[in-house]
């Protein structure tokens, strides 16, 4: 007999069945789909972090997958579950995506232990980016500290490939000591690009260590630029961000002018399950990259 | 919006057709509380009488045929090194009778963060699209808030909605699916006693509602009273088990978790709602947790509720049923924090 009331099969519907973009604003999508991707290079970075090449299996997919610097993705390990990692590679490269990730849970554990050549999913990208287009023609000071420079990676690539679109660029990064430092093995490389200011400080040296010591804020004290010409973007822990961004503050950079990037759990990466809430903002949607004036009126945010 | 009148003898038939072909869910009376009172759930039924439209309310609301306490998102077949992902939704159609104006104002609210939102979900979209929804007018309970949160009326978000005029439905009509089905069944135009009788009930109603809680700038006061003694005199009360969220219509923060079958062959992915007052809600990977103590975390509750929802849809997401104040255990009822909120004196 014929059902009174009758189905209705969402799989069906024609945006269904359109190529999955997490980037394209859609009525509906195929949102829990994951691209199969290939753990293609791993790259011991510290004793805790490792960088892994992912590259989207799907030839049609691999080219339609784009991002933005600052954007994350959602990436899936089939029987350990689901976290969100910023992609920490340069936009401009088409074959993998760069992952930058602290082996800190059960995920990121297994991930650690992944061979090259497993097969994981990921989802995206989600997220806000930094506003790299505004900045185009102004100088930029790029702030990271511990595994801040992971999302900061995507925007240092941009402004280094993109030299001739920005003034001054600085680029500061600490840690607490040298063994923490990430991707040590690129700094001479942004270092011999033209008029670049890189500077690296650690808080507690070992013996081989030449560089400066002491907070982040201290590599400020040399950096000279015109406030109003300036844009600024921040990555690292929540005090970290705060006393930089305070400083920022003082030199003059206008607080819409300063990005950071505020981490927290996801569970879906797509403004539904409420775990990264800041006060009431979303920090997968809403977020992950948000103005400093933004931040200081989210409650518990810093 | 179209309006009929429907005698009860008629409802009685309409029910025993749809459930020739369908499911149906209803008010049904599972037990009894301390005092001997009826409690209610809304269950499956399979005849009309095991539903009580009489009922006062339900423990629960029927949130959970919408966002399941418990859902499988997809499943992958692990094989060798490599594997394939399974995504199901669900598609069987179904009916649910009797929702208060309140539990669909609740939807409403749902379809917002689940529909019209950058990331519609499927999984609820079907489940939606699949329901077929009878509302039924009721009398305040003594202790509701609804009419304070603006949620006593609804005029869409449902199929059919009826108020009781003692003999007969007034039934207001608001999809063509739901006019066809009624069309099953005799029905008749709406008279002018009819319409008379009916701002009769609603004027009845209307003057039940017992509870009134202020929420005028109850946004901008949230702001204000950020580090209120209040949310430390109702935190410390809390016990942080969240039953609040479970109860809830509109509560539907969740978290994912992946299972694996004994075999290791396959594994899934599932939803499971959560509360924002368990402890390990707003835990991060390293062990920092933003919301260490239960007066934040209960302060949370409030904040998404009456601002952060307000800031994103023009609207409190709270629909002042008062499910989560019956049903909590350390006597917290929003009307009494929301009360102390406006009354503290810094």
């Amino acid at each position: 007999m014929c059902a009174l009331i009758n189905a209705y099969d969402v799989r069906q519907e024609s945006e269904m069945l359109q190529p999955l973009d997490f980037n394209r604003r859609l009525r509906l999508k195929q949102v829990a789909k994951v691209f199969k991707a290939e753990i293609s290079n791993v790259i011991r970075l510290t004793e805790m972090e490792k960088l892994f090449h992912l590259r989207i299996v799907d030839d049609t997919d691999r080219e339609r997958f784009t991002f933005l610097p600052g954007q994350f993705v959602m990436v899936e390990v089939p029987g350990y579950g689901e976290v969100p990692i910023s992609i920490s590679s340069s936009t401009s490269n088409k074959g993998f995506i760069e992952l930058c990730i602290r082996r800190a849970g059960t995920v990121t554990g297994a991930l650690h232990r992944a061979r090259r050549g497993a097969m994981v999913g990921i989802r995206g990208p989600f997220g806000t980016h930094f506003p790299l287009k505004r900045m185009k023609g102004r100088s930029v000071i790029l702030v990271a500290g511990g595994l801040g420079l992971a999302p900061l990676r995507a925007p240092i690539f941009h402004v280094t490939e993109n030299r001739s679109d920005f003034q001054d660029i600085h680029i500061l990064y600490g840690t607490k000591s040298p063994e923490q430092l990430l991707f040590d093995y690129q700094y001479e490389a942004w270092r011999r690009i033209d008029d670049v200011n890189i500077q690296i400080i650690v808080e507690e040296p070992n013996e081989a260590w030449t560089g400066p010591v002491g907070m982040i804020t201290k590599l400020l004290d040399d950096v000279k630029v015109d406030p109003s010409e300036t844009f600024a973007i921040v990555c690292g822990p929540p005090v970290m961000f705060k006393f930089v961004c305070q400083r920022l503050s003082k030199m003059g950079i206008p607080m819409d002018r300063m990005f950071v990037s505020l981490e927290r759990r996801m569970h879906c990466g797509m403004g539904k399950c409420c775990r990264c809430n800041v006060g009431s903002t979303y920090t997968c949607t809403d977020g992950p990259v948000f103005d400093y004036w933004s931040v200081i009126n989210l409650k518990e945010a810093i | 919006m179209l309006f009929r009148i429907l005698g009860k003898e008629k409802f009685r038939s309409l029910i025993e057709v749809i459930l020739e072909s369908n499911e149906i869910i209803a008010p049904k009376r599972v037990g009894s509380n301390a005092s001997g009172e009826p409690i209610h759930q809304f269950l499956p039924i399979d005849a009309f009488d095991e539903m009580d439209l009489d009922y006062r309310t339900t423990e629960y609301s029927a949130k959970t045929y919408f966002l399941p306490y418990r859902e499988n998102l997809c499943s992958f077949n692990l094989d060798d090194g490599d594997w394939q992902q399974e995504i199901s939704y669900r598609i069987q159609p179904r009916a649910i009778i009797g929702l208060r104006a309140y539990d669909i104002n609740a939807l409403l609210k749902l379809d917002k963060v689940f529909i019209r939102n950058k990331f519609p979900s499927p999984y609820y979209v079907s489940r939606r699209e699949n329901t077929f929804i009878v509302g039924l007018d009721h009398d305040p309970l003594e202790d509701e808030f609804s009419q304070s949160m603006g949620t006593d009326i609804v005029t869409h978000g449902f199929d059919l909605f009826l108020t009781d005029l003692g003999d007969r439905y007034f039934v207001a009509i608001a999809s063509d699916r739901g006019f066809n089905l009624l069309n099953r069944v005799e029905v008749r135009e709406v008279t002018d006693d009819d319409t008379n009788t009916y701002k009769e009930v609603r004027r009845r109603i209307l003057a039940g509602f017992k509870t009134k809680i202020n929420v005028h700038n109850l946004p901008n006061l949230l702001d204000l009273e950020f580090t209120s003694e209040v949310w430390e005199k109702w935190g410390k009360k809390c016990l942080s088990c969240g039953s609040c969220a479970m109860v809830c219509p509109t509560c539907y923060c969740y978290g994912v978790n992946e299972e694996v079958s004994m075999d290791f062959s396959k594994a899934t992915r599932v939803k499971q709602l959560h509360s924002c007052n368990l402890l390990d809600f707003a835990e991060v990977a390293g062990g920092h947790n933003f919301r260490p103590d239960q007066q934040t975390r209960l302060k949370y509750r409030y904040y998404h509720q009456h601002r952060g929802f307000v800031e994103d849809y023009d609207e409190p997401k709270c629909v002042g049923c008062n499910r989560c104040g019956r049903v909590c255990l350390a006597g917290i009822s929003p009307a009494a924090v929301i009360k102390d909120l406006y009354e503290e004196n810094l």
